[in-house]
């Protein structure tokens, strides 16, 4: 177990520094200037712009300023934005929670409604309800996630003024609001989003489960359950999903890199202060400093993400530690 | 299996049908719709813009008073050809790659697969905004290119897979020690029996760049105004949301149903390819 447990380390670790060389010689050799989003508006002195070519840097050699770029890295520096002016760090960790709110409520509705509809399909196997939830999960993997989100912000919170059609809190919520207030009114903000991104990203989950499920129920113990005069019940949910659960694990991992490209469209659209619609602001901005920090941040949430799901799987089945 | 038998089943269950029709209109449409149809360009009347959905106008007209249809089927035009040539790329390198690091093995494989791991850390869109943000305006045969040259990740790994369990295959070993060179052994043996999956992967790829064209062209980052693309004009539609929900409703609408079809298509041939999995 250690000498495996060492070896996925490793495998993690060198896939960060893969991806953070990977994305700096990505942006380096890319064609055009960093500082063109500045003198957009004005022409900028000679002596202007190496001024500010030397406050981020540009004016040395791609090596010495990879280095100096790792250097920040380690101690957590990941340089100054150039649309905002602050620390990227700053600007991340601000923007982070409103992103974990969303991705969190996301992940909950896929890994409760996802995975009761998977098994549901899988009981169902063959039947009109799994060809008809088969249809509806793939029609919302098809569909573009900032065209349903501005479809649902139209009806719902425009024409039907059901819900807040962006935003986190309400403006005119009184200073003076109690807790229980603040978070209703959090949650009522929460839903438009949270509900866009599950339904484009839950086909993923309802097929993995509705698999996984299809495998267990074929095996001879379940058989041996049913011949026991089990009900439908008992079989399905206490001997056969306990065993469908497992492959499902591994889903997470698949799952993150989907979250975060899918949170840059929605919040986007909805107006959601998380790290999505920074990165989206940051590409309207031209704004390097903080589209690099945010895809560093974003890779080691992925390789974070793999790692701990390989580990789970692990620690769940030894067979996958011996292989 | 042979081509025409693995149509031949697509074609026989009502999904595979239903998608390929679809398809097949679609790509009509693209082709020769535009000849039918009013300038997706022109701007007849601004004053009087925004007409909704109508005699004339089946979809209506979006506030510059361009045809709101005409412009879907020149999205259309620009959507699938993206699609496919960028997949087509990013099929070409995934091959490479993974034909490479398979048969050759060592170091070469360990080093390609070390980079396409550190690659799958980043997600695909976030290396296309570090990429596509310096333009002021991006060539579109800059975006094919790079959306092709950052699709090749997953392909790669699958085709090495394939490689490494063909390369024990008894006729792949019997070719080798009867002498054949690498060439025939990759050209004659690897690759016509690796293309299966390569073009089940594919075509479900078509679907996710169909996607990822609609969402870069969304953040304004894709197809350049004034052409007319799908994400273009849903991100247009923002500002008239209320007023002509119609301009972002139908090109959101195109893309469902393209995607859909092309992911039923790509199940479909999957399941005529490797009966297994049916």
């Amino acid at each position: 177990m250690r000498a495996w447990l060492l070896r996925r380390v490793m495998q993690a670790v060198t896939a960060f520094a893969v991806a953070v060389v990977l994305l700096f010689f990505l942006m380096r050799a890319a064609p055009g200037d960093p500082l063109s989003r500045l003198s957009e508006n004005r022409p900028l002195a000679p002596a202007e712009v190496a001024t500010l070519k030397a406050r981020y840097g540009l004016d040395q050699p791609v090596g010495a300023q990879f280095r100096s770029f790792l250097r920040g890295l380690v101690h957590g520096d990941l340089g100054v934005s150039i649309e905002y002016g602050r620390p990227v760090t700053r600007l991340l960790a601000e923007r982070l929670p409103a992103t974990l709110l969303l991705g969190g409520s996301v992940l909950l509705l896929n890994f409760t409604v996802g995975l009761w509809l998977g098994v549901r399909q899988a009981v169902r196997h063959g039947q009109r309800e799994d060809r008809w939830l088969t249809t509806l999960s793939l029609a919302g993997y098809a569909m573009p996630s900032f065209w349903l989100g501005l479809v649902l912000a139209w009806l719902v919170a425009i024409e039907w003024r059901l819900l807040p059609p962006a935003g986190m809190e309400d403006p005119l919520l009184s200073s003076g609001a109690g807790l229980a207030a603040r978070t209703g009114d959090v949650l009522r903000h929460l839903i438009l989003p949270s509900l866009t991104l599950s339904a484009v990203s839950i086909a993923a989950t309802m097929r993995y489960q509705r698999a996984a499920m299809l495998d267990v129920l074929r095996m001879p113990f379940i058989t041996t359950a049913r011949a026991k005069g089990l009900s439908d019940r008992a079989v399905t949910w206490h001997h056969a999903w306990r065993n469908a659960l497992f492959p499902v694990i591994t889903l997470f991992g698949l799952w993150l890199p989907i979250l975060v490209t899918g949170s840059v469209f929605v919040e986007a659209v909805f107006a959601w202060p998380g790290l999505g619609s920074l990165a989206a602001a940051a590409v309207g901005g031209r704004d390097y400093p903080l589209l690099m920090g945010a895809s560093v941040l974003v890779a080691a949430l992925v390789v974070t993400g793999g790692l701990l799901t390989d580990l789970a799987y692990a620690l769940l089945d030894p067979r996958v530690r011996l292989a | 299996m042979n081509p025409t038998v693995a149509l031949h089943e697509i074609w026989g269950e009502p999904r595979g049908r239903i998608a390929a029709l679809i398809l097949l209109l679609l790509a009509i449409a693209a082709a020769v719709g535009p000849v039918f149809l009013a300038d997706p360009l022109a701007q007849p009347d601004i004053l009087a813009g925004s007409l909704p959905p109508g005699v004339g106008h089946p979809f209506g007209t979006d506030q510059l008073s361009r045809d709101v249809l005409a412009r879907v089927v020149a999205g259309a035009r620009i959507s699938l050809s993206v699609a496919l040539l960028a997949v087509i790329l990013s099929a070409t390198i995934g091959a490479a790659v993974g034909l490479l690091a398979g048969y050759w093995g060592g170091w070469v494989d360990a080093l390609l697969m070390r980079l396409v791991d550190g690659a799958l850390a980043i997600p695909r869109l976030f290396i296309l905004l570090l990429t596509l943000a310096v333009w002021e305006r991006i060539p579109l045969l800059a975006l094919v290119f790079l959306i092709g040259a950052t699709g090749w990740l997953g392909t790669s790994r699958l085709v090495r897979g394939e490689v490494l369990r063909l390369r024990e295959e008894t006729y792949v070993r019997a070719a080798e020690a009867l002498g054949a060179r690498r060439r025939h052994v990759i050209f004659r043996h690897l690759l016509p029996n690796a293309v299966g999956p390569l073009l089940v992967a594919s075509t479900l790829g078509v679907g996710d760049v169909i996607l990822l064209e609609a969402g870069l062209s969304f953040l304004g980052l894709g197809v350049q105004p004034p052409t007319p693309s799908w994400g273009g004009m849903i991100l247009d539609s923002k500002e008239v949301l209320v007023s002509a929900p119609w301009t972002g409703i139908f090109p959101g609408l195109a893309i469902l149903i393209t995607v859909l079809s092309v992911n039923l298509l790509g199940e479909a041939l999957r399941d005529a390819l490797d009966p297994r999995t049916a």
